[in-house]
């Protein structure tokens, strides 16, 4: 076991942990102004990336030139299952929450199922693909674009949550909704803002991850149960939490995969979840 | 003051339709030969068990488990192994299954307990994702490939019936009365008020003394317990499993889908939930084939989102209309 090897899988860890992070983002901020756990965030992932496939294949559209198209695309429909669904069941128990978001995801399996069927799908011949190298060490073109672009993005949404003023009443409401509503915010707007920003963030997420990512009906599952956990890890509602939990959970899966054993990875970072929340109940970053 | 008198009223009701809908259950395989049929009503029962078995710990006492199927998978390991390596009697292994399940309830209990709402939520579910893939590579239990149970020869202690369905049906039937009949009775007991305190108000239950984490325990072994025979009656039934069978997440969801879809925190809502979903997605699978992926899935989920939208509190709310 040489140095080089556990820098590889450093650098792997890192780059799709961005991309948890980036997923992880969408579901923290829904929970953190509507205390609602989406569990259909998974099922949206993979319907961004067949809305990639699809661009790709019948419009010959780069996913990395329709990544601003399924971004918006997904804003849009983020907006219609806040209005369609998520609305009706704010202020429900947990359990009727649960049952609401996870048959959401159930159909839109089921119909990714029907129209598509359950074939691996690829997407081949798009820009990115290939490899670099920096000395010994071999990076992942389609990985390390989509590392830079979930940085920038991951960025652009830090700023856009501390220094604009929408922004900052998204921060308001996830600290005091009735407050923020007393200083005139209007919670509505937030809310539907914040499921069509979050379900656009893991719309991003999908779009990259198309571009060297199998794309089959349930691929959503692992990356949803890995965000439950990201959130979990990082206290939810809290950003920075989640980005912290992406990185950690990234570095964890492949650093597990590459030292003990690769059927282990998703089980080492479930391991240490349940350590770093005995620990700490509410998270790294939650209260 | 008039609650009491409409309480009594339902009384007589509410044991009348059970009985009569458990007698028409006990005749029905005289009438109905379709060994199809049969199948369908089996699962029923062994999900209707597993529902009930969620619902003391996530109706009840309010601590909502995703991570359930590792219960039902260690019952259907326990006895599928103890049969096949040490030719141990399967009512034996069903029993031992049950203890191993409560064992591992405990461990797993007793840290994540401490967890909150969300947070225990998420817990459990890694939790399951962890047994899965302890049992997905251990070369003892064949891992992946999973385990075949010898067929043996027909009998009702060896819990081995190939020429007919009957002996699965009455084991399915009877062990689910057992575990309504307790569930009905814990509901009645200071336990299920203990139990309701904590979903109720988990701080101010501890505040009065309750001991809610010791309470927690007890909720969750007896959960885990059921939820354990049924997977050994499971793996008896099938003769063949795998951990993509009885322990994926997707199981531990179903459970919790059934229950809810129902009507969590009441006596017979899992079980009403239980005789709606399977036959659905039993059926649907059937009657669309291979052609019609997902289909079954489509219609399983809409049924789950509508419910949630229009009848949070399950399905048993409809035969409830003179209840509040």
């Amino acid at each position: 076991m040489n140095l080089e090897i556990i820098i590889q899988a450093i650098i792997s860890g890192l780059s799709i942990g961005f991309v948890y992070a980036l997923v992880s983002l969408g579901l923290t901020l829904i929970w953190g102004t509507m205390e609602i756990i989406n569990f259909a965030h998974g099922d949206f992932l993979m319907l961004s990336m067949y809305g990639s496939f699809w661009f790709f294949t019948l419009f010959g559209i780069d996913p990395l030139i329709s990544l601003p198209l399924v971004f918006l695309i997904s804003f849009i429909f983020g907006v219609l299952v806040y209005k369609g669904v998520i609305k009706t069941i704010l202020n429900r128990q947990m359990l009727s929450q649960v049952l609401a978001t996870y048959g959401l995801g159930m159909v839109f399996q089921a119909l990714a199922l029907f129209f598509w069927s359950p074939n691996y799908r690829l997407i081949r011949g798009n820009f990115l693909k290939g490899t670099f190298r920096l000395g010994n060490i071999s990076i992942g073109i389609p990985q390390f674009v989509t590392s830079v672009i979930c940085i920038v993005a991951i960025l652009a949404l830090f700023y856009f949550l501390d220094k604009t003023k929408i922004g900052r009443a998204i921060k308001a409401t996830t600290l005091n909704k009735d407050a923020a509503a007393l200083v005139g915010i209007n919670i509505e707007f937030i809310f539907t803002l914040v499921l069509g920003l979050g379900i656009a963030l893991v719309g991003m997420a999908g779009s990259l991850l198309s571009n060297f990512y199998y794309i089959y009906p349930q691929v959503g599952a692992l990356f949803g149960t890995l965000a439950y956990v990201v959130v979990a890890i990082g206290g939810f509602g809290s950003v920075q939490g989640a980005l912290m939990g992406g990185l950690l959970l990234g570095l964890i899966t492949s650093l597990t995969g590459v030292l003990i054993n690769p059927a282990f990875k998703y089980a080492a970072a479930f391991l240490v979840y349940l350590i770093v929340v005995l620990i700490k109940p509410t998270g790294l970053k939650g209260w | 003051m008039k609650t009491i008198s409409i309480d009594n009223e339902n009384k007589r009701n509410n044991f009348l339709i059970p009985f009569l809908l458990l007698l028409s259950l006990i005749v029905l395989p005289l009438f109905i030969k379709h060994a199809y049929f049969m199948h369908v009503m089996i699962m029923v029962f062994i999900y209707a068990i597993v529902a009930e078995a969620w619902n003391i710990l996530g109706g009840y006492t309010g601590q909502i488990s995703l991570g359930n199927a590792m219960f039902f998978g260690v019952g259907a390991y326990t006895s599928s192994i103890l049969l096949i390596n040490f030719k141990v009697n399967p009512w034996l292994g069903l029993m031992l299954g049950g203890i191993c399940a409560v064992i591992l309830a405990i461990l797993v209990g007793f840290p994540v307990f401490r967890l909150r709402s969300h947070y225990f939520v998420i817990a459990t579910l890694a939790a399951g994702e962890i047994i899965m893939a302890v049992f997905l590579n251990w070369n003892y239990v064949k891992g992946a490939t999973g385990l075949e149970l010898p067929l043996m020869e027909d009998s009702l202690k060896g819990m081995t019936f190939s020429y007919n369905k009957n002996g699965f049906y009455y084991i399915g039937l009877g062990m689910l009365t057992i575990l309504v009949t307790l569930v009905y009775l814990l509901t009645k007991s200071k336990l299920g008020y203990y139990f309701k305190t904590i979903k109720e108000d988990e701080d101010a239950a501890r505040s009065i003394g309750i001991n809610t984490t010791a309470y927690k325990l007890v909720a969750i072994s007896m959960t885990a317990f059921f939820t354990a025979i049924a997977g050994s009656v499971y793996a008896q039934y099938l003769l063949y499993i795998d951990p993509a069978m009885v322990f994926p997440t997707s199981l531990s969801v179903k459970f919790v889908l059934i229950a809810a879809l129902g009507g969590a925190g009441t006596v017979f809502g899992p079980v009403l939930g239980a005789f709606i979903l399977i036959p659905i997605s039993e059926m649907t699978r059937v009657f669309f084939g291979g052609g019609g992926q997902g289909i079954d899935l489509l219609f399983y989920g809409a049924l789950i989102v509508f419910v949630a939208l229009f009848k949070p509190d399950g399905l048993i709310t409809l035969f409830q209309k003179n209840n509040k």
